[in-house]
Order: C-alpha cells, then structure tokens, then sequence
C-alpha cells in the first residue's frame, strides 16, 4: 500500500453460506478522495463498510486501512442512557474530554444540545452528533453507511452541506454507501456502482461544488443505467 | 378521588360489622381495637424488636441472595461457557417451587436462622439472575458493533454498552426480588421462630389476640409497599434517560 492511499482491497470474497456477496471485489481509496459507493438493496454496500471498518474479519482476500477509521451509520447508534457529550468522547484517549466534544458539537452547531439525552434529539440532530462522534476521532478514513437514509427530504439537504464543509475541513477520505443518486453526485469526487459482488462501472464527478443537480443530467443517466435503471423510469 | 371510594367503604363496613356485634371480635376485631393493640405492640416494644429482627432477616438475605444471583448472571451473561456451566443448573433451581424447599432446608440447616436466610437469598437471587442473564443476552448488537468501530476498548464496551443496556432488566429483576423475597420472609418466619414480626403474629395467634396478628399484617403489607416504592424510585432515576 502506497502513502497516497487510505484503503486497499484486493480480491475481496465475503460469503454468507452459498452466497457470494462480495466476489473477487478490488477497491483503492485515496486520501482526501470522497468517493460515493452506490449499488442495489443486498448489493453488499454495507458488507463492504464492515470489512473496511474491521468488525467483519472472516473474510479471503485483502482488506488495509492506512490510519484510523471511523463510521457514521444510518441509525445515529447513540448510546441512550450517556448525555450527548459523553456520547462524542467516550472511546477517546483525551485529557479534556467536555472540551473536546463542545468543540465537536460547535462544528455541527449542536454546543448547546451536549447536556441533553440522547432520546430528546430529533434524527436530524442526533444524526449530526452521530457525525460529530466520527469525525472527533479525526479518522483517515471515514466510512458513511446511508447516515441519511432515514431524514426527510429538507433535513438532508442541510446534511448534504454540513458534510461536504467537515470534509473539506478535515480532508479524511471518505467512503459514502447510499442508494441515492443525486446523493452521490452531490457529494462525491468519484461514483462506485457495486454489482455482483464487485466494482462494475467507476465515474469521476468533475463537477466544482457547491453543485446544483441539472448541471449533471447526462453523468446521473449513465449511472442509473450502470445500477440497471433506464431514463423513463427514473423520469 | 375515585379510587379512595372503594377501600374506604370496606373500612367502614369493616368497623360497622364488627363494631356491631355482628360478627364476634375473636374472629374480627372492630378497626378501633386493631388500632389499640397497634399501639399496645409500639409501646411495649414487642412490633420495633419485631420488626429490627424482619428487616435485618430481609437485608442479610437479600443482599447476598442478589450479589450472588447478579455475579451468576454476569458470569453466563458474559461468556458462553459461563452459561453452559451455569444456565442449565439456573433453570433447574428456578423449576423447584420455592417454599417446596422448605423441609430440606430444615433437614439441612435446622430450625435456626440460617433457612430462613437461604430461603430468602433464594427468593431474592433467581429472578435477579434470570433477568442479569437476559440483559446482557440482548445488548444491543448495533450499539455494540457501533463502539467498537470507535474504538472502546473492551472494558469501556461492558461498562458504557452492555451493563446500562442490562440495567433496565436488572431492575425488574431487583423488584421481582424485592417482593418474593419479603414474601419468603413471611412464610419462614411461619414456620418456627422465636423472634420477628411472624413470631408476634403466632404468639398472638396462641392468644387468640385477632388484633395483634392483623396490625402484624399490616406492618408486613406496609413495609411490603414501602420497599416497592423505594425499588420504583431508584428505577426511575437509573433510567432517567428513558424519554417519557
């Protein structure tokens, strides 16, 4: 693995049984890079996060992660019964852990919310200090597994601006799972479309940001159509 | 309001009744003279000796009854080979009816105070152990998965994910405990004794003092409920965090 890369996998095999969910997959992540990863419902998008996140080891094949790694998934996965503080700082080795999170919570503008419980907080909120959790562990590479799947439509938007503003401020690498092609083309420097268990079509996003959605018509109907959705269904 | 109505009635009828000659005092002494043999037993220090002797029973036997049955269902909670040795012999302990024990803790340990207190920690420490097992059984498996991506170490995983995740259940296991072990109390002190608010209550019973044996009731239903409440309100601060 080369300095300029924050993950590698080679000839990845995951299988479940029979079931080959991921078969033979090879993947680079570069530093800084934000990469979104699209693909199906039972794709194995999430499988993929768990071995890059270290929690699934029984695996053939290689998987390195140059750094730390970090995740943010679609549930906020709080621990209810810790104030949202304690939630961003515990796990981390710091000697002013209240300091620390406050400064994590003023960059997802939740400061005044670090006493709170977690059940009080709406799913926008707590998905912010979800993130706020991952990025305090200044990860070198972040995994994002749908964190905004379950918001609505207004909520995500903000989503959308506060993590392109973190990463750039912070420049991990980041791994974005989503079924969401506008998310991706909104937030991404390169497309993944993940198919039978492999990378099946790879598309840079060249477009500056911020970014507006027509500006990419042509670039959302290839990847689409790589996912298996042609133009008048989409429409 | 309402529901005072009905318990109020039953007191009135109660005293009416008995006050009334209806039914004889031996079998159901009017409330005023239930009252009087209250203060009878609180003056002559026959209800506080009683009574110092039951919660001194109750606390013995609990606590430890409670400290073993949560360690046990750590331990099978914990590890998988904890449960296999421990489970199996748990369920089988738990199946016995309790009070059925009775003869052989007699034919064991006499009819000392050491039953009575094995009687108790018995009735205290099985359901605390079924409902520690069960807790930390079902940790939440995101959560778990979750902190360990964050990197907790272990010891913070047990002791920020899985023992507040199991407080919940131990709570109810505390309470279940709570009441079945007051009532093994009761039924031990029952059986022979020499001291306790069951000893005033069979003494008065030798007596015939219909009185005495219903203020003990009482005092047995009293403290019953004092020590629920006390078991509510610390449930209610552990989990303080639960939104209402």
């Amino acid at each position: 693995m080369t300095g300029t890369e924050a993950a590698r996998v080679r000839g990845l095999v995951k299988a479940f049984g029979q079931r080959r969910v991921l078969d033979g997959l090879d993947l680079t992540v570069r530093r800084g890079e934000f990469t979104a990863l699209l693909g199906r419902s039972g794709s194995g998008k999430s499988t993929l996060l768990r071995v890059l996140a270290g929690t699934d080891r029984d695996i053939e094949g290689e998987s390195v992660v140059g750094g730390r790694v970090s995740m943010a998934f679609q549930q906020p996965r709080l621990l209810p019964w810790r104030r949202v503080w304690r939630n961003i700082s515990l796990g981390l080795d710091v000697d002013d852990p209240r300091g620390v999170a406050a400064r994590a919570l003023a960059e997802v503008r939740l400061e005044e919310r670090a006493d709170a419980w977690p059940g009080t907080l709406s799913g926008g909120e707590a998905q912010r200090v979800s993130l706020a959790r991952a990025l305090v562990r200044e990860p070198d590479l972040l995994l994002l597994d749908e964190p905004f799947g379950a918001l609505d439509a207004l909520t995500r938007l903000a989503m959308h601006g506060l993590v392109t503003q973190l990463w750039q401020r912070h420049r991990p690498a980041v791994l974005l799972v989503t079924h969401d092609v506008d998310e991706a083309l909104a937030l991404a420097d390169r497309v993944l479309v993940l198919a039978d268990g492999r990378i099946a079509a790879e598309h840079p996003v060249p477009a500056a940001r911020p970014r507006s959605v027509t500006q990419q018509a042509a670039l959302r109907t290839r990847v689409l159509s790589d996912l298996g959705v042609s133009d008048h269904e989409a429409a | 309001m309402a529901r005072w109505v009905s318990p109020l009635v039953l007191l009135v009828v109660w005293q009416v009744v008995s006050g009334a000659g209806w039914v004889p005092a031996r079998k159901l002494p009017p409330l005023t003279t239930v009252w009087r043999a209250a203060v009878e037993v609180s003056l002559n220090g026959q209800l506080g000796d009683g009574l110092a002797v039951s919660m001194r029973r109750m606390l013995v036997g609990f606590v430890i009854g409670a400290a073993v049955g949560a360690s046990l269902g750590v331990f099978a909670g914990l590890w998988k080979w904890g449960d296999a040795s421990v489970d199996p012999v748990m369920q089988m302990v738990r199946n016995v009816p309790l009070f059925g024990l009775i003869p052989l803790l007699i034919l064991w340990f006499g009819i000392g105070e050491l039953p009575k207190l094995v009687l108790i920690a018995l009735a205290a420490g099985l359901p605390i152990y079924v409902n520690v097992h069960s807790g930390i059984r079902n940790a939440d498996p995101q959560l778990v998965e979750a902190t360990s991506v964050l990197g907790y170490s272990r010891w913070q995983r047990l002791w920020h994910v899985v023992v507040p995740g199991a407080a919940s259940y131990t709570l109810v296991g505390v309470r279940l405990g709570v009441a079945s072990s007051w009532l093994a109390l009761v039924v031990a002190e029952t059986i022979a004794t020499d001291s306790g608010i069951g000893f005033m209550i069979n003494n008065a019973r030798d007596f015939l003092r219909t009185d005495i044996v219903i203020v003990g009731l009482l005092v047995y239903a009293l403290v019953g409920l004092l020590m629920d409440t006390a078991a509510r309100l610390i449930e209610r601060w552990v989990l303080r965090w639960r939104v209402s």
